[in-house]
């Protein structure tokens, strides 16, 4: 009995082998993996096929073929700016999602709450965009004083600095657009607290405050206008200045260091 | 000796042949060393041992100038005198200047790692999204101001630090302004070019007095302000803080 049974076991293991075979032997298969994918029948571990894995591929080739040794080590990136590119991602597919369900309109506060409590994931779906949100602002931050600690921002990375603050004060006024957009006297009155300090500019403070908020307070016309900032317009211009960083950092001799 | 490739053996042999008249054949094998070289009946070759001659034999130099004819042609047109001796396999024109790095190959030094730590936050993300509730308060009522209204827990700390001087005054957009132009200047101000962190003293501890000055400034708008915006301990007045709504109202 014990025996027939790990023929059964081997048998279905031949089977799903041969599958496997066939299938990467197909021509489909062969069109959708390029060259050097491990994915590739008869991928083998060699030097030239690693290089291959990055080259070849659109997205892995944000990154060069090689890089210094030093800056694999955990220890001095920390990821922290790959896990700011990561939560980011993350935002955007939860955002999406959200973006189903969601009328930034007087039904904004209604939709939240039935997000919370009739839709399927949607509890889930709305806590890990909140949390990743406050977690990208924490990362960023982190990820600004590793650099900091390293001297990462002497020559020739100086502008690469610039873009990074830019890159905070975009990630800062994503998360504070999103705030609104609940509609609940949370959002409402720490947007009022945040626009309030606006309206304190010299001369054009009532202007600013005015072009902020569509009005003299935060009203439906605000929602709209923080929704459309929050959706479309912060996201677009954030995506620019990463493309920009990433390819500074390549510009610039990849990572810095070591110290 | 670097291995001469074949084709251009037999091209040197074809040029040989045609020049002494005999066949490709015979000219490979002499110049593998097979055969008797060949050499031109009309021209004797006197002028080739000569030379040799002296430099086994170091003779004074008076003696070496006797020896040899005083017309005597090096390389008369008529004979062959060039031949391949060796093949200089081809080298770069430029020399790279920059030193030698120790790199690794990013798949999978690299691409591992962080394919790891991305897994790592997401399943830290879902895990916190499903313990912790995002908040959400009653719907948005422009009339009823709450006490205290906190701005967003990252800007908790400018809120205190803003609390301290009347806005119509010291202002609140130019110092925010001269902030963020400070920060973005950061790598124009700091001219020292070590990176080493015994030769950047000064620059650390600036940064490290930042990092606790903004935290010592959002910890107390977070936890020590309440009704008011008056000082309050979170042990005894509870906690005003919104955010963490699920996990402050522990009572
Ligand atoms: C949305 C925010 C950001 C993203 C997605 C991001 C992403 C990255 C990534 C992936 C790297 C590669 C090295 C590493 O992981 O540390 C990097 C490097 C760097 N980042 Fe950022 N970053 C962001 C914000 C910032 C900020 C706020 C600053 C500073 C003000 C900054 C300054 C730099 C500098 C100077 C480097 C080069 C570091 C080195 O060569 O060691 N970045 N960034």
């Amino acid at each position: 009995m014990k025996n027939e049974k790990i023929k059964f076991r081997d048998r279905v293991k031949d089977i799903s082998a041969g599958l496997g075979d066939s299938l990467k032997e197909s021509s489909l298969w062969g069109s959708i993996f390029r060259p050097g994918s491990p994915f590739r029948k008869g991928y083998s571990d060699s030097p030239r096929n690693r290089s291959y894995v990055v080259m070849n591929n659109v997205l892995y080739h944000l990154h060069p073929v090689k890089v210094k040794r030093h800056a694999v080590r955990l220890s001095y990136t920390l990821c922290l700016g790959g896990l700011s590119f990561f939560t980011f991602i993350v935002l955007t597919i939860t955002g999406i999602w959200l973006m189903f369900y969601f009328r930034p309109t007087e039904m904004a506060y209604v939709d939240i709450q039935s997000l919370q409590t009739s839709i399927a994931f949607g509890s889930l779906v709305r806590n890990m965009h909140r949390w990743a949100a406050h977690i990208m602002v924490i990362v960023v931050f982190l990820h600004m004083s590793r650099v900091f600690y390293h001297g990462a921002y002497k020559a020739p990375r100086e502008f690469n600095w610039v873009i990074g603050v830019i890159l905070l004060l975009l990630t800062l006024l994503l998360s504070f657009t999103g705030y609104l957009l609940p509609w609940d006297q949370l959002a409402i009155w720490a947007v009022t607290v945040g626009g309030n300090m606006a309206s304190y500019t010299p001369v054009i403070g009532a202007q600013v405050k005015f072009a902020l908020f569509a009005g003299l307070e935060a009203t439906e016309a605000t929602l709209l206008r923080f929704y459309v900032l929050h959706v479309l317009f912060l996201p677009f211009i954030i995506v620019i200045f990463m493309a920009i960083h990433f390819w500074r950092v390549r510009k610039d001799g990849g990572i810095s260091g070591p110290l | 000796m670097v291995d001469i490739p074949e084709h251009l053996l037999i091209k040197t042999a074809e040029a040989r042949a045609k020049a002494l008249g005999i066949s490709v054949e015979q000219a490979l094998a002499e110049m593998k060393g097979e055969a008797e070289p060949t050499t031109i009946s009309k021209e004797p070759e006197v002028i080739d041992v000569k030379p040799i001659e002296v430099k086994e034999a170091p003779a004074p130099a008076a003696a070496v100038k006797a020896d040899i004819p005083a017309e005597v042609d090096f390389a008369p047109e008529t004979r062959v005198t060039q031949r391949l001796l060796t093949v200089v396999k081809a080298k770069p024109i430029q020399k790279p200047t920059s030193e030698p790095v120790d790199k690794v190959n990013t798949w999978p030094h690299l691409m591992l790692p962080e394919f790891i730590s991305l897994m790592a936050m997401t399943a830290f993300l879902i895990f916190i999204s499903a313990i912790l509730q995002a908040p959400l308060l009653e719907e948005a009522n422009p009339n009823i101001t709450p006490n205290p209204a906190k701005a967003p827990w990252y800007f908790l700390g400018l809120q205190e630090l803003l609390s301290y001087w009347d806005p119509q005054i010291a202002g609140v957009m130019i110092p925010l302004i001269i902030g963020v132009a400070a920060f973005m200047a950061i790598p124009y101000i700091d001219r020292n070019k070590d990176n080493k962190p015994s030769k950047r003293k000064y620059a650390i501890m600036l940064w490290t007095f930042f990092l606790a000055g903004a935290g010592t400034l959002s910890l107390i708008g977070i936890l020590f302000r309440g009704p008011g915006w008056n000082w309050t301990y979170p042990w005894i007045d509870g906690v005003w803080f919104d955010d963490l709504l699920d996990w402050v109202h522990f009572e």
